[in-house]
């Protein structure tokens, strides 16, 4: 390996370790953010009767995947019962 | 005694210790496993787990568990003298501590990225669970009080530290919202405020504030009698006492307004420039040490031990603590750090070396105070400033940092910048532990609320109030926080009982998988010993002159007495057959294509 590529590696490896843990915290704080409005549109999908499960109903095709890697973090490994499923 | 060479013996027994020990711990302990699947593979999700390069998992983890406190405790312990602190970091961190983290590493990964504690559950038992949970609490109480009296003392003798490290904190917010609200991506904004932090100390010389005393203590008997019948000396350190307790309430406003903030906000930003300060004081020193070589012109062992100084033996293995062995690595190592290795043999690396770091920072704290420092002081100087074992405590970060100025002088840095630099290092990791620390206790608090539906503790401002306010009676108890560091003691202590509960853990486990459980059974042993006796030792100072130092010393030897029965009970079912014999056994060994997932 040359040495410029070498000096490459070094910086690239000394930038990730600054900026990793800080893309970490990013990435949770948006999960919690999205969590919180899983919550409040797909409600119905938990058993908790949402009044305005017409209007959230629209949103399903949209959210569907995002409801997957939410129930995961939730710790369910299959998606709760609620007449569909995604997984 | 020339420093380059203290320098050079302490690296290369790091390093020998990193080739030929761990790699027997590696091969023929452990048994680590190229092929085995880890908890950053089976569990990939992007936030907690995910596969990271072994060196850059090295970086996390050597910044995570670095901090202000493998500086404090060998600054204090070098009392003694530089030979038993030397020894200790070395032989402690080569025997003791990297088996410990590199344990904790492991084991972790190897039950599906678990935390400590949960392993405790699994392994010894539940009650063990509740024994770990009051231990960490007690760490975090005491962390947080230590933490806020080192702070206040660094701000009243280096008033240059007050103007960067109050700017750095609107700097870090304004990254933080800046990162998280705007496209501006994490690298320029982050390095604009590691710039702009350099750009605060060298104003810091100008500009030097002095909180102004708003208390107005009177002099206690103590003091008027160490002045010696000097009214105007006798005064000066009430007025210090009342500068120390406005600071230690400015740290614990600030410790409860930072840990309710989100974590990106101000917390993430600080880690940041924290960890370039590291890679960049640990530099400074060494090249330091490297241009000048001063003469560690500190006794190797000290024969003018002051009266009221115990004996090195046993207490030096509780006033260091995290520069040899430090429970506190066990968390780390087994709640975030086990959830990205990459691979099962990257623990070695990572593990094991990250404890040689920790080691290599407390073996430059040694090096700053015992030459740097004592070079600037001279022998009498240097005596003076450790001429009683509460000065030691109080004044033995001072003695680090003076020591960095003169260290960074020797390769052009100007003193008085670089004395701030060195305070300001110490200063912002003690007060992101303490943000984090107030964090913890909240958490915990909350927890005990909902467990005793006690309904108030569930909210959580007020946990946070709870919390800092249980600190504060603690930091500014002993002698209106002058007495603060008398603390320390308690806090190793403390940090060496988690360090030998996780060594526990694994003992057993090894126990039960017939391989060697001596290098993890014979520091667990060590470390019960010598915080058991040094324990006794405080207990005995503390009893009828200081109460509260009294109780704190008796809940904490509880703790112990209750754990050693807990190791006992729990090697003897071992013993029997009955530890786990099998690890994560819902864990498929997959050979899988080691190109194709990284």
């Amino acid at each position: 390996m040359s040495l410029l590529r070498r000096l490459r590696t070094v910086l690239r490896i000394y930038e990730e370790i600054g900026v990793a843990p800080y893309r970490r915290e990013i990435l949770r704080a948006q999960a919690r953010q999205r969590d919180a409005f899983m919550v409040a549109t797909m409600a119905d999908a938990l058993g908790v009767p949402s009044p305005v499960e017409l209007y959230t109903l629209e949103l399903l095709p949209y959210l569907m995947e995002d409801f997957h890697a939410w129930h995961r973090r939730a710790g369910l490994e299959r998606a709760p019962e609620g007449g569909w499923r995604c997984c | 005694m020339s420093s380059i060479v203290l320098l050079i013996a302490g690296l290369s027994a790091f390093v020998t210790g990193y080739l030929l020990y761990s790699r027997y711990i590696a091969r023929h302990v452990y048994r680590l496993d190229p092929d085995f699947v880890t908890p950053a593979h089976r569990f990939e999700d992007g936030v907690d787990y995910v596969p990271t390069n072994k060196h850059v998992l090295f970086g996390h983890h050597f910044t995570s568990v670095a901090g202000a406190a493998p500086i404090v405790g060998p600054a204090i312990a070098v009392i003694w003298g530089w030979l038993p602190a030397f020894l200790w970091v070395v032989l402690g961190t080569i025997f003791a501590g990297a088996v410990h983290d590199f344990g904790a590493l492991w084991l972790s990964a190897r039950n599906r990225g678990q935390s400590i504690g949960t392993l405790t559950q699994g392994v010894i038992g539940s009650r063990a669970r509740t024994l770990f949970l009051l231990i960490i609490f007690f760490l975090l109480l005491m962390v947080n009080a230590v933490f806020a009296v080192i702070i206040a003392n660094l701000f009243i003798a280096n008033p240059g530290a007050i103007f960067p490290i109050w700017m750095a904190m609107p700097t870090a917010l304004a990254v933080g919202l800046l990162v998280y609200r705007t496209p501006a991506g994490i690298l320029v904004p982050s390095v604009v405020a590691l710039v702009l932090l350099y750009v605060y100390i060298w104003i810091g010389q100008y500009i030097q504030p002095q909180l102004p005393d708003f208390f107005g203590f009177a002099p206690s008997a103590a003091q008027i009698q160490a002045a010696a019948g000097d009214p105007v000396a006798a005064a000066a350190a009430a007025t210090t006492d009342g500068i120390r307790a406005g600071w230690v309430i400015i740290m614990l406003l600030y410790g409860l307004l930072a840990s309710t903030l989100p974590v990106w906000l101000l917390l993430q930003p600080r880690d940041y420039i924290n960890s370039h300060q590291l890679f960049v004081a640990l530099g400074v020193i060494g090249l330091g040490v490297l241009v000048t070589n001063p003469p560690v012109v500190a006794p190797a062992i000290s024969d003018h031990l002051p009266a009221d100084a115990p004996g090195w033996f046993p207490l030096l293995f509780i006033t260091i603590a995290c520069g040899a062995i430090s429970g506190f690595h066990g968390l780390v190592a087994s709640g975030t750090t086990s959830k990205q290795l990459d691979r099962e043999t990257d623990a070695r690396f990572v593990g094991y070396g990250g404890m040689m770091g920790e080691g290599s920072l407390a073996l430059v704290s040694i090096l700053a105070t015992t030459a740097g420092f004592a070079v600037y002081a001279g022998l009498e100087g240097w005596q003076a400033h450790y001429s009683s074992f509460a000065s030691a405590s109080a004044g033995g970060v001072n003695a680090f940092v003076s020591g960095v100025g003169v260290l960074a002088e020797g390769i052009g840095i100007p003193h008085d910048v670089a004395v701030i630099f060195a305070a300001v290092v110490v200063i912002s990791f003690a007060a992101t532990t303490m943000d984090t620390g107030v964090r913890l206790q909240r958490y915990i608090i909350e927890e005990l609320g909902s467990q005793y539906r006690i309904q108030p503790l569930q909210n959580g401002l007020f946990a946070s109030i709870v919390a800092v306010a249980a600190v504060g009676v603690l930091a500014l108890g002993i002698d209106r926080g002058a007495g603060g560091m008398r603390i320390w003691p308690l806090f190793g202590t403390t940090n060496q009982l988690t360090g030998a509960l996780t060594l526990l853990v694994i003992t057993i486990v090894l126990l039960s998988l017939k391989r060697n459980f001596w290098i993890t059974a014979v520091p667990m042993v060590f470390l019960f010993f010598m915080t058991t006796w040094a324990m006794i030792d405080q207990l005995g100072r503390h009893f009828g002159n200081q109460w509260m130092l009294f109780g704190f010393g008796a809940a904490v030897f509880v703790l112990e007495l209750w754990l050693i029965l807990e190791a006992v009970t729990a090697v003897r079912r071992a013993l029997k057959g009955g530890g786990p014999t099998s690890l994560d056994p819902d864990a498929e060994k997959v050979v899988y294509d080691v190109t194709g997932t990284r």
